[in-house]
């Protein structure tokens, strides 16, 4: 990337399987534009993610982190996605009492059929994101 | 109202009269307990099952070798003790054993808690050089005057949940007149039990409130001031990484946390394990590598698995060789963490993890 080229985000993004991977699907099947900055990791359920995922991705230097699931009510398993809730509360508050970012790391529901959904919280992200400017644990040493 | 037990005799005498007495009627076969090993102040966790062994026992000494709660699941994880067992724990280690339960490490199973309003502990390096046993008289000095003795560990220092909430039986230490009385406070229809026929006069009281709030409040100011600390120098990952630069990696806080129980831990496991690859990515990405790696990953992995059960015993700061402020920090994101689920560790046996369970219509505003 050269200097003037502007800072593009690299933002993980775990979809679960059932909703936001096939909403995800559904945005690109439909055309739809959003920035290149998402990538994407299918997971069976958005409980399936471990706050170290999260923290792990943080540290390695992503700029920011998607977590994306059913809509409460609409989890495939039934539950899960009410347990990712209780733990990404968990998780930004934690990241806020050390003096990190919680802006970095993002949940939302998307469904299958919100294909348009998914195109416009990825670009609503990456915009965030670019605001933020780039995560600075990347460079650190001392990690 | 509470019924108590009140002993004319010092609170040392009165305990250890008690446990004596719970042996030798045969109420219990074993009691859980503090135990000297050695004159310089050195005490260790002990089963005692004959009523001679109690002259060894310092029931409250102020010293907590390892968290009790740790211990009892142990003596607990593979089934419960088909004997009843007294055990004389702080309410931090109460605490600790309840959320070990939780997660189905132990068992409450006659198993009957003895416990008291306490003073605080001092750390364990004082045990081995005889600090402990030279300021003996002024602990109880200062608790039995409600203030705070002086060099206690942070945690104790700045503890504001030091009265137990699932003891059978509270011993009352802080502003009690400790060297004429005793008072047991009998929480629950076992301790009720478990005490009839005891010599001594039967009451009907509360802790008083008073002299709690203001030994509350001390210890508050105190939380405030180390907090107020630590906030200057948690300062996002530079601060982290200048707090936790010094860590070693040894994996101590871990091993003697009472909520850490995993046998393979997840930062031990083969895993974590760095591979020539990764110290490669990483130089590349980095232009460097701090070795061991990892070490900030492991705190904040230990912070998001425990930090919603943590009791800040401050076991974690008594084992940390090269003196990082873990129990302080683990406290500060703890409470404010459990503060969001009105969550407090250990209060309730029945009361889930906030993790492990739900509402369908909360948090809305975390979802964007």
């Amino acid at each position: 990337m050269g200097k003037d080229e502007e800072f593009m985000p690299k933002i993980l993004a775990f979809l679960c399987n059932w909703c936001s991977y096939a909403g995800a699907d559904l945005a690109g099947m439909s055309r739809l534009k959003y920035p290149p900055s998402i990538l994407p990791i299918r997971v069976m359920c958005s409980s399936r993610v471990d706050p170290l995922f999260i923290i792990k991705a943080y540290l390695g230097g992503a700029d920011g982190v998607l977590v994306a699931g059913c809509h409460p009510g609409d989890c495939h398993y039934e539950k899960g996605n009410y347990y990712t809730r209780r733990r990404f509360v968990m998780l930004k508050e934690l990241l806020k009492d050390l003096g990190l970012e919680p802006e970095r790391i993002r949940l939302s529901w998307i469904s299958a059929s919100e294909g348009t959904r998914y195109a416009k919280v990825a670009t609503e992200f990456t915009e965030k994101i670019k605001k933020l400017g780039k995560n600075s644990a990347k460079n650190k040493i001392f990690l | 109202m509470t019924k108590v037990l009140k002993i004319n005799k010092s609170t040392e005498q009165g305990i250890l009269d008690l446990l004596k007495f719970l042996l030798e009627k045969g109420k219990v076969k074993g009691i859980f307990t503090l135990k000297k090993i050695n004159k310089d102040g050195s005490v260790a966790y002990s089963l005692i099952a004959k009523p001679d062994e109690l002259k060894y026992a310092v029931p409250f000494y102020p010293l907590m070798p390892v968290n009790a709660g740790k211990l009892l699941s142990r003596f607990s994880l593979k089934g419960s003790s088909s004997k009843p067992v007294a055990a004389v724990v702080r309410p931090c280690e109460l605490r600790g054993f309840i959320e070990l339960v939780k997660r189905e490490q132990g068992s409450l199973e006659n198993i009957f808690f003895i416990s008291s309003t306490c003073g605080g502990v001092y750390p364990i390096d004082k045990s081995v050089d005889g600090t402990v046993e030279k300021n003996l008289s002024k602990y109880w000095d200062a608790v039995k005057k409600g203030e705070l003795p002086a060099e206690l560990r942070p945690a104790c220092r700045s503890c504001e949940e030091f009265i137990p909430y699932a003891a059978d039986m509270t011993v009352d230490l802080i502003g009690n007149n400790i060297d004429k009385q005793c008072m047991i406070f009998l929480n629950t229809k076992n301790g009720e039990e478990l005490t009839k026929g005891m010599d001594g006069e039967l009451l009907e009281k509360e802790i008083n409130k008073e002299k709690i709030d203001k030994f509350r409040s001390k210890r508050g100011a105190e939380k405030k001031k180390l907090f107020d600390e630590l906030d200057v120098k948690m300062d996002g990952m530079d601060g982290l990484i200048k707090i936790f630069g010094k860590c070693i990696g040894c994996h101590g806080c871990m091993r003697v946390c009472p909520i850490c129980y995993c046998k393979l831990c997840e930062f031990e496991s083969p895993d974590s394990e760095y591979k020539p690859s990764n110290y490669e990515s990483d130089l590349k990405k980095r232009g460097g590598l701090r070795v061991p790696p990892g070490t900030i990953y492991f705190q904040l992995g230990r912070l998001s698995h425990i930090s919603i059960s943590c009791v800040s015993c401050g076991a974690c700061d008594d084992v940390c060789p090269v003196d990082i402020p873990v129990a302080m920090i683990f406290k500060k994101v703890g409470e404010s963490v459990q503060k969001m689920f009105d969550y407090i560790p250990g209060k309730d046996v029945e009361e889930d993890i906030p993790l492990v369970t739900f509402e369908k219509e909360e948090f809305a505003e975390v979802e964007e």
